[in-house]
């Protein structure tokens, strides 16, 4: 065994780096299921705390729901805890193949490929489809795992600026005489919360004979009409060619992901992408859990439009006591402070006020826009966000920025 | 080709409505203007117009990161061309 001195020194400079930088990632202990009120143990060894849970993506309020633990437990009572097997050994039960039944029908789409993760759809899908011969376009804020999967793949990749059509119309025509072409983007935006202009991505993709993908992950389950995703809000059900998303947020909370679209794109993937083909199955419990949560979804509208109003009412509660926020129509209502070191010291206040954020700041999201992103719950109650807005108005009083614009927050704070 | 470069730059990485001073010494990546990742425009632009190429292992970060080192790859390879 050889640890050499230079090596460790050198990591060890790496991660003072990080703490100094003030960018050194530290987990919190929560000792209650995921829910809109969770007990957090914060600093480590600090007794936990009773807190509002204003950052999690249970945004349907699945996580802990009796239905879907039943069901779990069901799975692990009848077909066991795990498989021990990638899905193509002895990896796959019939819970594996009617979950992709429901999710393909869920999403409106062909066929549908479960992964580990969500992340593992996005590092596999492009790889096991594209060559050198074709382009990935990508909006610049796509998730960080869709950028690894961009990586992997052979293919050209090229950007275009968030949300412009114009610039994404710019980029399908330089690239026109590629053999494949592929507009990439997500559904929700996770750091802003808005939505992709689904309807004009999917005009641009006919008129210049290109692909769609989709990545749902902050969409399933909750936004169009019947929680289909962001295609639903746009009209554009059934013509995604590629979706990929999570069953780790609105779908239950657990883990797991898939690629659903057209059936030769999910074939695919069957045979040649690398996180499917050489990592386990989706574990039994969890299947069984996802299949519960699609058929709650599918008897009633109620959690999404529950989180609907929640929303609705966060957004104009936070504009009503005079914070920034970014306008949009997801749960996902980022509060904009700017500068770095305030959305620290205001995400900290408001733990000790019994209120649980976390502040952003780069390189997470664009320099000069830190901010405190809260994410709404259809398990939130109105009482409880009340409560949560009254300790944004104490504290933002306390910093001083109740009423401020932009441009005042950033007079007094800097960017 | 410094005001070619910046023209790009403008066009290519930021809003209409941004007003942020840029000139030679701006840094583009470590101050995040451009991304590393969406770089890769940036490299195919002046590949093209200059008639140069790039090999991957030199447009790093860092040499990317001003257009005055931009200018100074560039004329490393025109050279070497």
């Amino acid at each position: 065994m050889a640890y050499p001195a230079a090596v460790k020194e050198s990591w060890q400079a790496t991660l003072a780096d990080l703490q100094e930088k003030g960018l050194f990632k530290q987990e919190r202990y929560i000792h209650s299921p995921q829910s809109s009120h969770i007990s957090v143990e914060f600093p480590a060894d600090a007794p936990p705390r009773e807190v509002i849970n204003l950052c999690s993506n249970n945004y349907l309020g699945l996580s802990s729901h009796p239905e879907v633990v039943a069901a779990a437990h069901r799975g692990l009572d009848e077909r066991g805890y795990g498989m021990s097997s990638v899905r193509f050994i002895c990896g796959t039960q019939d819970v594996h193949r009617a979950l992709e039944h429901k999710l393909t029908e869920f999403l409106g789409t062909e066929d549908t490929i479960l992964f580990p993760s969500c992340l593992d759809a996005n590092a596999g899908v492009f790889e096991a489809i594209l060559g050198p011969e074709d382009v990935m376009i990508s909006d610049r804020l796509v998730h960080a795992s869709i950028i690894d999967g961009i990586r992997l793949a052979k293919a050209m990749h090229d950007t275009y600026k968030h949300g412009d059509m114009a610039h994404l119309e710019d980029k399908l025509q330089e690239h026109a005489d590629k053999r494949v072409k592929v507009i990439i983007t997500d559904g929700v935006f996770s750091m802003d919360g808005d939505l992709a202009p689904m309807d004009r991505i999917c005009a641009l993709a006919e008129q210049y004979g290109a692909l769609v993908f989709l990545d749902d992950s902050h969409a399933s389950g909750f936004i169009g009409r019947t929680g289909r995703g962001t295609h639903e809000h746009f009209g554009v059900l059934g013509k995604i060619d590629i979706i990929t998303t999570t069953l780790g947020k609105g779908l239950g909370g657990a883990s797991g992901g898939c690629v659903s679209g057209r059936r030769e794109i999910v074939e695919l993937c069957r045979q040649k992408a690398r996180p499917y083909l050489f990592s386990n199955a989706v574990a039994p419990p969890i299947a069984y859990g996802a299949l519960k949560v699609l058929e709650i979804l599918g008897q009633s509208t109620e959690r999404r439009d529950k989180l609907e109003r929640n929303q609705h009412f966060w957004r104009k509660g936070l504009k009503e006591i005079g914070l920034v926020i970014k306008d949009g129509h997801s749960p996902i209502v980022p509060v904009m402070l700017f500068n770095a070191k305030l959305s620290q010291d205001i995400a900290r206040d408001l733990f000790y006020e019994g209120i649980y954020v976390i502040g952003f700041f780069f390189p997470v999201v664009p320099a000069g826009q830190a901010r405190i992103r809260t994410q709404m719950s259809a398990d939130h109650e109105i009482p409880q966000l009340e409560e949560a807005l009254l300790a944004f108005k104490k504290i933002g009083a306390k910093y001083g920025i109740l009423g401020l614009d932009k441009k005042g927050i950033i007079e007094k704070y800097g960017m | 080709m410094k005001e070619m470069i910046l023209d790009y730059i403008r066009k290519e990485y930021l809003e209409e409505d941004d007003d942020m001073p840029l000139d030679e010494n701006t840094k583009l990546i470590s101050s995040g203007i451009v991304d590393s990742f969406s770089m890769v425009s940036l490299k195919r632009f002046l590949e093209k117009k200059y008639a140069v190429s790039i090999p991957d292992e030199e447009a790093s970060p860092e040499a990317f990161d001003t257009v005055t080192s931009i200018i100074a790859l560039v004329q490393k390879f025109q050279k070497g061309a």
